[in-house]
């Protein structure tokens, strides 16, 4: 029998960007199961039928996203793997996406997902565009539609497998959002999804400051980019950055980034204990 | 072994995770010795524990072992191996065969299958055969080969591989057969990275080298590294992958 239950994921690697979540937080749910009081299900009907459409698990995934806010606007950082599994299969997917003239979006999780988000804010921008009214969608707009979708497909237990980071610029005032899987959403002055939660915002606590300079703030994504890359196996040394600014949005062409391995540590680890890992 | 959930981390598995050494080993006979190599990535579910590991470990003066799996199970299996040989060695009055050093492990690994995960290949010189390879696979298998390549990386290579070997390779052709090998697996396997370790052994002894993960050759769609994020805007953006 198929069981389209989100506990069925105990025991699995949760979500990116999800606030560490028991998942007994989530119950326990068949489809068709009648909730009988103390939780057993004796019978679970099939109503479902033909093959499952939902996004049971995700297959082609991006990892972290970084987002910093800034003197002039917000800058997102992003690198361009697309894995399946613990494959580096594709190694060019744009994770960072312009939403309008004043927005940029960048996801973690299933790519295709992605895809179908950004289908559903290009028929949002061109809704806006329609009205003709002068005023042009903001940021936070998008962050709340968003944020939205996602905990509506949650609800019916289709998620759309993503952490996605909103980031703007709108009369004068700078966004910077984030809304997951599971719809769990916020604002900051610095975010992550995925690793970057355990690896990057530690630093960007550290360091950051919503004053910084341009040069200040892509030097604390850069090393933010290089502590994933030594330490997340799901990443690549090839990134992309975004700035939005009151000026507008740019992401930037692909680049990689220079690495460290000269310490002496690194020449013979067995030395002090034979067979070391 | 790898489960498909994309990578996603939650805060019980990782922490619950074993160390595991999902890697790339490889070894390779050539006229006169092997030469062994490795990559150097440990993780503990995705996040990567140790990016320097030796997963290169001597058994004795001339035979050495290339670890994959458990990381823990392959260390004890070394450890184990590494004192009986020692033993033997005392009793012998000479080096030990290389083909003794690969039985042993073979002993620990087929009856205590089970409970091991460990996939090695063990190889070395010694005065009998020359320089011999064995695979031991999960399960305890025990088989000479010419070459041998495991871990989870080795799933990419082995295109590459039956391509490239020869019979009767020199030195310096294994080396860069090893190293090319073992650094196109590491540009696919997520478990896969860091540095390339090697070791070459034959009459005269063991030669360690290493070659640092900023060393290593660019393959497809991957670009030259620079110094900083800064220069990033001043090129104009444009499409990624422009056959659209």
């Amino acid at each position: 029998m198929m069981s389209t239950s989100l506990s069925g994921q105990r025991g699995r690697e949760q979500p990116s960007g999800a606030v560490a979540l028991d998942s007994s937080a989530i119950p326990a749910m068949t489809l068709g199961t009648p909730i009988v009081a103390g939780g057993e299900s004796s019978c679970s009907l099939q109503i479902m039928a033909g093959p499952a459409t939902r996004t049971l698990d995700p297959y082609v995934v991006g990892s972290s996203v970084l987002g910093v806010k800034y003197k002039d606007g917000v800058l997102l950082a992003a690198d361009t793997l697309g894995s399946y599994g613990s494959t580096l299969r594709f190694k060019s997917v744009e994770r960072l996406r312009k939403v309008g003239k004043n927005t940029v979006v960048g996801a973690s999780g299933e790519i295709s997902d992605f895809v179908y988000i950004m289908s559903l804010l290009d028929e949002l921008t061109t809704l806006d565009y329609c009205w003709g009214d002068g005023k042009e969608l903001s940021p936070k707009e998008v962050h709340s539609y968003l944020n939205r979708v996602m905990y509506n497909r949650r609800n019916k237990f289709d998620p759309l497998w993503n952490a996605v980071i909103v980031a703007g610029v709108h009369g004068g005032e700078s966004y910077l959002g984030v809304v997951n899987l599971i719809g769990v959403h916020y604002e900051d002055s610095h975010l992550a999804t995925g690793f970057g939660n355990h690896l990057a915002r530690p630093i960007f606590r550290a360091e950051h400051r919503v004053d910084m300079t341009e040069e200040e703030a892509i030097r604390l994504l850069e090393k933010s980019l290089r502590v994933l890359y030594y330490r997340d196996k799901q990443s690549i040394n090839k990134y992309q950055l975004a700035k939005i600014t009151a000026e507008g949005t740019q992401i930037s062409k692909p680049f990689a980034l220079t690495t460290e391995w000269s310490y002496t540590a690194f020449e013979d680890p067995a030395k002090v204990a034979v067979g070391t890992w | 072994m790898e489960r498909k959930t994309g990578g996603l981390v939650g805060s019980e598995d990782w922490m619950n995770a074993a160390v595991d050494l999902g890697t790339t080993i490889m070894a390779v006979a050539y006229e006169g010795g092997v030469v062994m190599g490795a990559d150097s990535r440990t993780s503990t579910g995705t996040y990567v524990s140790n990016r320097a590991s030796d997963k290169i470990t001597p058994l004795s003066d001339n035979v050495y072992i290339c670890r994959s799996g458990s990381a823990a199970d392959t260390q004890i299996i070394s450890d184990y191996v590494r004192h009986f040989l020692h033993q033997h060695t005392i009793e012998k009055g000479g080096p030990a065969d290389v083909k003794t050093a690969a039985t042993l492990c073979m002993q620990l690994s087929y009856h205590n299958k089970r409970m091991l995960m460990a996939g090695m290949i063990v190889a070395g010189w010694d005065k009998y055969d020359g320089g011999s390879v064995f695979s031991i696979p999960l399960g305890g298998t025990l088989l000479p080969v010419p070459f041998a390549i495991g871990g989870s990386g080795s799933s990419y290579i082995y295109g590459f591989c039956d391509q490239a070997y020869r019979k009767g390779m020199t030195k310096e052709e294994a080396v860069d057969f090893v190293f090319k090998a073992v650094t196109l697996a590491m540009a696919r396997d997520g478990s896969s990275g860091g540095l390339v370790r090697m070791a070459i052994i034959n009459a005269d002894g063991v030669e360690r080298k290493m070659v640092r993960g900023n060393q290593l050759p660019l393959y497809f769609d991957e670009i030259e590294p620079q110094p900083s994020a800064l220069s990033a805007f001043s090129r104009i953006s444009d499409e990624m992958n422009s056959d659209r």
